[in-house]
């Protein structure tokens, strides 16, 4: 994606040139098609170069000449029309928001899943996210730090937004994501698992003390917010570090900032290669000696799966798993606190992050 | 129309056997009774050609006893009784017009004479017959029978003129029974014989009033049974006896070419040198241990030929259809009727139809078929599972013709007619799993199988196509506007031509485009499709342009 080129620009493109092809189709009398790429998980490889799961080349053709495919080639291009008209007229919807407003139209989709399936035909027929034509997900995260950024939402154009304005930080919604990344004087991304740490973080100044901009991803990042690290980190060069909780689905929340979901793989430009984990390691509970916790039976299982993902077969990532199979431990970020000399001076903030962002050569 | 009559002497047996005909208990007297009478009836009508109209009633006798007590009148239009026969065919058991090779409903009109003789033992009563065969008398006799010697005896006899042209047998007497259980019966038994008999008026007034009426659908009737000569393989001692009695000072020779069907002088010839009797011997000088050799010779003689089966009725295609289509009110039906087949000298014809579809229901628990079986167009209403017609439908691989017998609403009708139905029990209710007949049921219904499979597919490729031509005008007009939209064009498209192309109108236009050569400005259509995220990949383009090729020769240009 080029620089600071409006992402809608791209999608208002495509649509087009969907309802073109379809258009003259039918107008020189033939039954319209388009091959969708398939979605099927035997379909769904792992692209080590782009460090993501892609799909792979089988297409699955929609054709208005087998009367199975009539119904869902129209509901996909029902689909696109509406994203048009999102765009058109500076609007937002949600899957749930768009499978009721199917009901306005004999159009019949008879469960959400189904119109959810032909907006995710849609993304991996145009190859972007649905983001792109302003279908978008509940916002979950937020965003804190020196980053002046423009909105390009109507009404709200040309207003110049520095993100520190903010205390609690500005959440991470359609209009910051689509919004031009003007200045910053940040020199890394600092995305954070947990709220509250988030929040303590601001308190503690750590924007300022390391330079960075601070991304609470609550839990496993939306698409939104992996979207808008990516951007931070392709248009403004930011290096990208996550710290979360160290167990495995702590793991995991960076696995996918950094490489993509399978879920995702009909899109790309939603993960961000290059950024790391900073921590909490499992390789680090034993040099920190701070409280654990036995894993769970349901860690187990999480870690079982993670060690047959292709992504975790990588040297680092293996050494984690091992380690956490080794200790049969976890701990939380928490955890840190044990050791801190006084709430204003917190042994995360003062010791192990600092300590981290050196060893992977932040600082 | 010549009666023959003959005399045998049992009514005492049948008096104490009477659970062997069918009259084991109170209810299914009263449904036998029924039975036997409708059947003498129709027998009386169908068997010379006259459209049969048969009436009964049933009335509650009041105040008798423990045991409750009907009274039954039956009337039907058939032949009559000539006069002097009626103390005989009425008041004697095995004299009747039935012993002869040819099909009838019954064998010997034992059942029509146990009737009445049930009602004489269990109500004490006499029956009253009213007889004319159409000319200018009408005779009334009250009658019943003497047990012990088997003979009739008459109490008043009748004679008045026939005002009202009557020409059938009226026939009225009382007896104890149980309409309560037997109602059920009785009327399945009315409404089976309508399906088979779509040509017969059906009426029967119950003890409680209800009325079940059955009206003629149609005026066409089977070809009535002709009689012929017993079949030298369907013979036994008792019988052979019998023939020889009433021509006893003939030779072999004579006795055998004159008295079997298909056994001329030629045959008798060759069946006598090959078993070593003598074509002059006087057959009344025949001992028993003869007799019992020559019996067993003409039974396994094989080069008789197969039996003459003019002596059977068969209801006919059109005829089980009508019938059938009348009471299932079915989408589909196909029958079937096989040629005539033999077993032991009795020829038999195999009738079968299929109902599917429509009024049908499909059946309320797995295992059940919904099967109606007649035999020499009496409906057979007890002990289904033990039929051979039901252990040959179960026993057919239905997967092959695309039919889920477990829950298709599928109905089976077999009608197996003969000289000599091979009934497991004397009281009529299942045909036994002779071989010869099993293996004509299971062609028939197969045979019928393989055509309403024929029939189904159609009726699916006819609901695909319309289904089609719907599906396509609903959403191809939605496209149509949705890509008008996102292109940002003016106009919608003209899909007209492509909803004509999914329709019946295809083939048409096929033609049409082979005839006119398209100009050559066609051609390059497939490489202006533009090269957008609509085209296709490679692979698939070459499948959709060969599917398009067979139905539209357009497509086929285009390449």
């Amino acid at each position: 994606m080029e620089r600071n080129v409006d992402r809608t620009t791209y999608a208002r493109r495509a649509l087009k040139d969907l309802g073109e092809s379809i258009y003259n189709q039918l107008q020189s009398n033939r039954f319209p098609e388009v091959a969708i790429p398939s979605r099927q998980t035997n379909n769904i490889y792992y692209d080590p170069k782009l460090e993501q799961y892609v799909l792979g080349s089988r297409r699955v053709l929609r054709s208005a000449d087998n009367v199975k495919h009539v119904k869902p080639l129209a509901q996909l291009l029902w689909v696109a029309r509406i994203g048009k008209e999102l765009i058109d007229y500076d609007r937002v919807s949600t899957l749930r928001d768009l499978f009721y407003m199917s009901k306005n139209i004999d159009i019949n989709f008879a469960t959400q899943q189904e119109s959810d399936e032909a907006v995710y035909d849609l993304e991996a027929l145009l190859s972007m996210p649905r983001e792109s034509f302003n279908i978008f997900p509940h916002d979950r995260g937020a965003i804190f730090g020196d980053l002046t950024v423009r909105y390009r939402v109507k009404g709200f154009k040309d207003s110049l937004i520095n993100l520190t304005d903010n205390p609690d930080g500005v959440n991470i919604g359609p209009a910051l994501d689509n919004a031009e990344l003007v200045k910053t004087s940040a020199d890394k991304v600092i995305a954070i698992e947990k709220g509250a740490i988030f929040i303590q973080m601001i308190r503690e100044k750590v924007h300022e003390k390391f330079n960075a901009i601070l991304i609470d991803t609550t839990g496993q990042a939306s698409r939104s917010a992996r979207l808008l690290i990516r951007r931070l980190n392709e248009e403004l060069g930011l290096p990208v570090y996550i710290l979360t909780d160290c167990d495995v689905w702590g793991a995991h929340i960076s696995m996918v900032i950094i490489s993509g979901s399978v879920n995702s793989a009909h899109i790309t430009g939603l993960n961000t290669p290059s950024a790391k984990w900073l921590g909490f390691w499992p390789t680090d509970i034993n040099r920190y000696k701070v409280p654990t916790m036995k894993m769970k039976e349901l860690d187990w299982k999480r870690l079982a799966e993670l060690k047959a993902d292709p992504r975790y077969k990588e040297k680092f990532w293996k050494e984690q798993l091992d380690a956490f199979e080794r200790l049969g431990l976890k701990a939380e970020l928490e955890a840190f606190s044990s050791k801190n000399k006084s709430v204003s001076q917190t042994f995360l903030v003062e010791t192990y992050i600092p300590q981290k962002l050196k060893e992977l050569g932040a600082i | 129309m010549s009666e023959q009559f003959q005399e045998l002497n049992v009514a005492d047996f049948f008096y104490k056997n009477k659970d062997l005909v069918g009259f084991d208990s109170p209810h299914k007297a009263t449904y036998m009774i029924v039975r036997e009478l409708v059947e003498n009836s129709l027998d009386a009508c169908d068997g010379h050609k006259i459209l049969p109209d048969v009436r009964v009633t049933l009335y509650r006798v009041e105040g008798a006893g423990a045991q409750e007590r009907y009274h039954v009148k039956i009337v039907d239009n058939g032949i009559g009784v000539p006069l002097e026969a009626v103390p005989y065919a009425f008041g004697k058991v095995l004299f009747g017009s039935k012993y002869s090779m040819r099909q009838n409903r019954g064998t010997f009109g034992l059942g029509g004479k146990m009737s009445l003789l049930y009602g004489q033992i269990t109500a004490n009563s006499r029956v009253l017959i009213t007889t004319s065969q159409g000319g200018s008398k009408v005779y009334t006799f009250e009658l019943s029978t003497d047990i012990r010697t088997n003979t009739p005896i008459i109490y008043r006899r009748e004679e008045a003129d026939n005002k009202s042209h009557f020409r059938g047998v009226k026939i009225e007497f009382d007896f104890e029974g149980d309409y309560g259980k037997a109602r059920d019966k009785i009327i399945e038994y009315f409404y089976e014989s309508a399906m088979i008999l779509p040509y017969a008026q059906l009426t029967f007034i119950d003890p409680n009033g209800t009325l079940l009426f059955y009206p003629r659908i149609t005026e066409t009737m089977p070809n009535p049974p002709l009689e012929t000569l017993p079949h030298p393989h369907g013979v036994d001692l008792e019988m052979l006896k019998r023939m020889i009695a009433t021509n006893p000072h003939t030779s072999l020779l004579v006795f055998l070419s004159k008295n079997f069907q298909r056994v001329g002088e030629r045959t008798a010839k060759a069946f006598l040198r090959s078993n070593g009797f003598d074509p002059h011997a006087e057959v009344s000088e025949l001992n028993t241990k003869q007799l019992t050799k020559l019996v067993t010779a003409l039974r396994e003689y094989s080069e008789f030929l197969p039996p003459d089966p003019s002596c059977l009725s068969p209801i006919g295609e059109d005829l089980l259809t009508e019938g059938i289509k009348r009471l299932l009110s079915p989408d589909h039906v196909v029958v079937t009727t096989r040629p005539p087949r033999a077993y032991e000298g009795n020829p038999f014809i195999v009738e079968v139809g299929i109902a599917y579809g429509g009024a049908i229901a499909p059946p309320d628990k797995p295992g059940k078929v919904q099967l109606f079986r007649f035999a020499n167009k009496i409906p057979l209403l007890y002990d289904e599972y033990s039929d051979v017609a039901m252990s040959v439908i179960q026993g057919i691989n239905w997967n092959q013709y695309k039919v889920k017998l477990d829950e298709a609403p599928i109905a089976f009708i077999t009608h197996v007619c003969s000289t000599k139905v091979p009934y497991k029990t004397a009281g009529k209710e299942y045909v036994a799993a002779r071989p010869e007949v099993e293996r004509e049921l299971d062609l028939a219904i197969k045979q019928a199988a393989r055509e309403l499979r024929v029939k189904l597919s159609r009726m699916e490729k006819a609901a695909y196509r319309e289904r089609r031509t719907e599906v396509l005008k609903k959403y191809l007009s939605m496209m149509a506007s949705f890509s008008t939209f996102l292109a940002e064009k003016e106009k919608e498209p003209d899909i007209s031509a492509l909803l004509m192309e999914g329709g019946p109108k295809r083939k048409r236009i096929k033609l049409k485009a082979v005839e006119v050569d398209p100009p050559g400005g066609e051609a390059s259509e497939e490489d202006v499709r533009p090269a957008s995220a609509g085209s296709p990949a490679g692979k698939n383009r070459e499948k959709k342009s060969k599917s398009k090729s067979e139905g539209d020769s357009g497509g086929k240009k285009r390449r």
